[in-house]
């Protein structure tokens, strides 16, 4: 069974399905010792990677904590900054679930059916990723705002949150779990159909428990891109507070009201959560690869 | 897939890029010859397309023949920080008078800048209460805003130079000119229940307006006519109480270009410009430039009238002590940075 | 029956949250032909936004790419303390909202800020011009050449390199023409994924920019100040181009995956 490339820490999100290859032998992955070329490298990627990612967070994190316990919470309990973290968490939950059961519709369909145009199909799906954020929220917006030609107006509701949020996540969980379906060992599946299970009992005990580790890990990876997205929803939820508007909104409005401290503490508290997701995530790939 | 589609395809991918690359830069060197001045505008978020046109002509003058223009708009507030923060500017243009005073106190304009003709203001307006086409709710004056249910827009007055002009002409309106302060600010207290959005900008407000949101909005004048210029399906009145609005411009003291820079100055005040203002819904400075005309409200009255910006600015904008921090803190918005922080 | 449900269960979703969508913007661009899509996409502003795009990526492409090559070689081949932390710390910006990236650059090398602050002392400035652009730019994509070619790498096995080292060959020349042609279609494939990336970012850039039409407006911020400005053609035509974009790195994708999809 395939699982996602551990080697590669917590969990691939570009867009690559999982390398479907067999597991290398380990004689074949040469390490060496570290040798004065290597310190050099390895230094200047540390230095590019430090100034221009680790460093700029650590400040966002000691900015939004520099004045104490107190001040951050206050910042972030402020009723409208409270509020938008609330939606967002809310919303991208139930995108996760969503997703957690059309990606694997999806993935199924791509995989197990045979139909003209499923290769089409198949590439699409990695378009929200291809896409940039602001040119989705405004093809949202042309279906489902003011000028909708199917008279559907989503524009400053949560479901039109939601619904862009659908979109940006669509392929997460369809690349994690397809790979893992194509690698399924089918005998299994057909002893059981053999000893008289019916479709749905096969399904849900030989081949969930084998889709649930990829399952999850797509789904995990949905929320976080959702709690983190801005492009998307800032045309279609316009920007009610305590209604539609999303915690990345609600900082970008911080830092234009120059509450930078606010910014920062509303910032913290989302990488937070993503932070937690990832181990999350990371300790659910252990377990999956145990069992494996 | 062969190894030769890849590679065609790859190929064709680094030409297409390449191509669009060299048709910009085919543009670009297409331009004017001689020496090419470049100035920066910073402007508010409504003018954007008053100065397009500004632009074009003064390029058409001997004075403005090699100068080109890059141009930022935004919410007033947020423009005047941004420039206070390093945003270069050669010219700025702002929604009030205190975004100026911030750049003057920062040393970047000089304190002189409004020592001219027209107090350096170059624009006029009114603020105007803004309603769907056909008015269906008879939203005319203050006291119909206050009616049950009604959703009123109007920006967010910590980032919006618009807001803030929204604020004191509700307040002059209601406090018969500032002089009965607790009736003015009781009318502000009951109607910001009534906004549900309080966008960063005049501009994001009126995109929230005609996206479908509220029943009416606070809105510039010459805001609500570029909207029904566009097609938009909006209608506006002038209350009769309401407060002049003045646009200030100024040149940076930083600018590389004193002397190109002075000169779209004095280009915004002459009846060219000030005519092509007028045609975008701002009221001109000037007097008999030709364009539409504007009605003016019985009970007009101005900034000064009020007390000034200094002292309006403290009593009602101070991000911690003033009436509108108090209210938006009711209403749980956070527009002031949490104490001893900032 | 069964299968015909899900096919078409599957099939409605992605046609209400997916073609219908990038259709419909397609066909309100085209609506009144081509001509007024070329003269909108060939105006000043939007023709230096399409240049200011492209220069901004190929800077972040090339950086990451550097990097990313660089990085993959340490992570595969050698041994060093802290080596798990520095794989997990690699995949840090794919969880990151590009505003928080945005804000995060602007208190590093904002002129109020120290190390900005420094610069701008030297007549350099970073935030509301282009460099700062770049940095972001960089930010949001950095993960995407290493993970690309990282596996492929591993799967390559380094008996090739050995067998060259000990035919005399230095490490550059074992880099060069060993290492290198060994991963040159995953390297494609991760530059085509951070060029993608590079060209369509929108949220960090609206932070950290400073919207200078003609000056630091790229084409994903022309397309929103475009449309607030209920210029829907202009809007709706840089839009479409970077769908059109965005379909061909699709393609060029799928041809360039990594052995294992095709």
């Amino acid at each position: 069974m395939a699982t996602t490339q551990t080697s590669t820490g917590t969990g691939v999100a570009a867009p690559a399905p999982v390398d479907a290859a067999p597991d290398a032998p380990p004689a074949r992955r040469g390490r060496r010792r570290p040798a004065v070329g290597t310190g050099l490298g390895l230094g200047t990627a540390v230095l590019y990677l430090s100034l221009i990612v680790l460093l700029p967070l650590a400040v966002v994190v000691w900015r939004g904590g520099k004045d104490g316990p107190g001040y951050f919470w206050q910042a972030v309990r402020t009723p409208d900054s409270w509020a938008a973290l609330k939606l967002t968490l809310v919303a991208s939950l139930v995108v996760a679930l969503i997703n957690l059961v059309m990606g694997t519709v999806i993935a199924w369909v791509l995989v197990r059916d045979r139909f003209p145009g499923i290769a089409v199909v198949d590439t699409l799906i990695d378009l929200p990723f291809a896409l940039p954020t602001i040119v989705a929220g405004l093809v949202l917006l042309a279906l489902y705002g003011a000028t909708s030609p199917l008279h559907v107006n989503l524009a400053y509701t949560q479901i039109g949150v939601v619904v862009a949020l659908l979109f940006v996540t669509l392929p997460f969980v369809v690349r994690t779990v397809q790979p893992v379906l194509l690698e399924l060992d089918r005998d299994m599946e057909q002893a059981a159909y053999s000893l008289g299970a019916s479709q749905w009992v096969t399904f849900r005990r030989i081949i969930l428990p084998n889709l649930a580790p990829a399952m999850l890990s797509g789904a995990g990876l949905a929320f976080t891109r959702s709690i983190a997205e801005y492009g998307a929803t800032v045309l279609i939820s316009g920007n009610l507070p305590f209604k539609t508007q999303v915690a990345s909104v609600n900082i970008v409005g911080r830092i234009e009201s120059d509450n930078i401290a606010g910014a920062a503490a509303v910032s913290t508290a989302l990488l937070l959560i993503a932070f937690a997701v990832l181990i999350l995530l990371d300790v659910i790939q252990r377990w999956a690869a145990r069992r494996g | 897939m062969g190894r030769t589609t890849r590679a065609v395809a790859a190929l064709a991918a680094l030409v297409l890029v390449g191509g669009v690359a060299a048709c910009g830069n085919g543009s670009d060197s297409a331009a004017s010859s001689g020496p090419a001045v470049t100035l920066s505008l910073v402007a508010y978020s409504t003018p954007q397309a008053a100065y397009k046109k500004i632009i074009k002509a003064f390029r058409g003058t001997p004075a403005g023949k090699n100068v080109k223009f890059k141009e930022s708009y935004g919410g007033s507030g947020d423009q005047s920080r941004a420039v206070e923060s390093g945003l270069k500017a050669d010219l700025v243009a702002f929604s009030l008078e205190p975004d100026i005073t911030r750049l003057v106190k920062a040393g970047i304009v000089a304190e002189d800048w409004n020592k001219t003709e027209h107090d350096g203001m170059v624009t006029d307006s009114v603020v105007v209460i803004a309603t769907r086409k056909g008015d269906p709710k008879h939203l005319k004056t203050w006291d119909d805003l206050l009616g049950s249910g009604v959703q009123v827009i109007t920006p967010n007055p910590f980032t919006s130079g618009g807001a803030r002009w929204n604020v004191l002409a509700a307040y002059g309106a209601k406090s018969s000119k500032g002089t009965d302060k607790v009736a003015g600010v009781s009318y502000l207290a009951a109607l910001f229940p009534h906004v549900s959005v309080q966008d960063s900008s005049a501009r994001a407000s009126l995109q929230t307006f005609v996206g479908g949101k509220g029943d009416a909005m606070l809105a510039y004048e010459n805001d609500s006519i570029f909207a029904q210029q566009n097609g938009q399906a909006l209608d506006y009145t002038i209350p009769d109480d309401t407060i002049l609005i003045e646009n200030p411009v100024a040149v940076t003291k930083s600018s590389p270009h004193p002397t190109e820079a002075k000169a779209f100055l004095d280009f915004l005040f002459t009846p060219t410009a000030q005519k092509i203002f007028a045609e975008n819904g701002y009221r001109p400075v000037v007097q008999g430039v030709g364009g539409p005309s504007f009605p003016t409200p019985s009970g007009l009255f101005t900034i000064k009238d009020l007390g000034g910006w200094t002292k309006l600015n403290k009593d009602f904008f101070d991000p911690a002590a003033g009436v509108m921090a108090g209210i938006e803190q009711k209403l749980g918005v956070a527009t002031s940075p949490t104490p001893a922080a900032k | 029956m069964a299968k015909y449900l899900l096919r078409a269960l599957a099939l409605i979703y992605l046609l209400f949250l997916l073609v219908i969508p990038v259709g419909l913007i397609a066909w309100r661009t085209f609506g009144d032909g081509l001509g007024p899509v070329v003269e909108a996409l060939t105006s000043d502003e939007a023709l230096h936004a399409i240049k200011l795009t492209l220069t901004i990526a190929a800077w972040a492409v090339v950086g990451n790419t550097i990097f990313g090559v660089g990085t993959a070689v340490l992570l595969v081949r050698h041994d060093f303390p802290g080596k798990r932390l520095l794989n997990a710390l690699i995949d840090l910006p794919l969880a990151v909202s590009p505003v928080i990236a945005g804000l995060a650059l602007i208190l590093v090398y904002g002129k109020f800020a120290p190390v900005g602050g420094w610069l701008e002392q030297r007549g350099i400035q970073v935030i509301f011009s282009i460099p700062g652009m770049v940095l972001a730019t960089i930010f949001v994509s950095l993960p995407l050449v290493v993970r690309a070619v990282a596996p492929v790498l591993e799967e390559l096995g380094v008996e090739q390199e050995q067998a060259a080292q000990t035919l005399g060959a230095t490490g550059w020349q074992t880099f060069r023409r060993i290492t290198i042609p060994g991963i040159r279609w995953a390297l494609a494939y991760g530059v085509v994924l951070c060029m993608a990336r590079a060209l369509g970012e929108y949220g960090a850039l609206a932070v950290v920019s400073g919207r200078i039409v003609g000056e630091t407006q790229t084409l994903t911020l022309f397309v929103e100040d475009r449309f607030q400005n209920f210029d829907q053609p202009a809007a709706f035509a840089a839009a479409t181009l970077l769908a059109l974009i965005a379909i061909v790195t699709l393609l060029l994708t799928k041809l360039l995956r990594p052995k294992g999809n095709d």
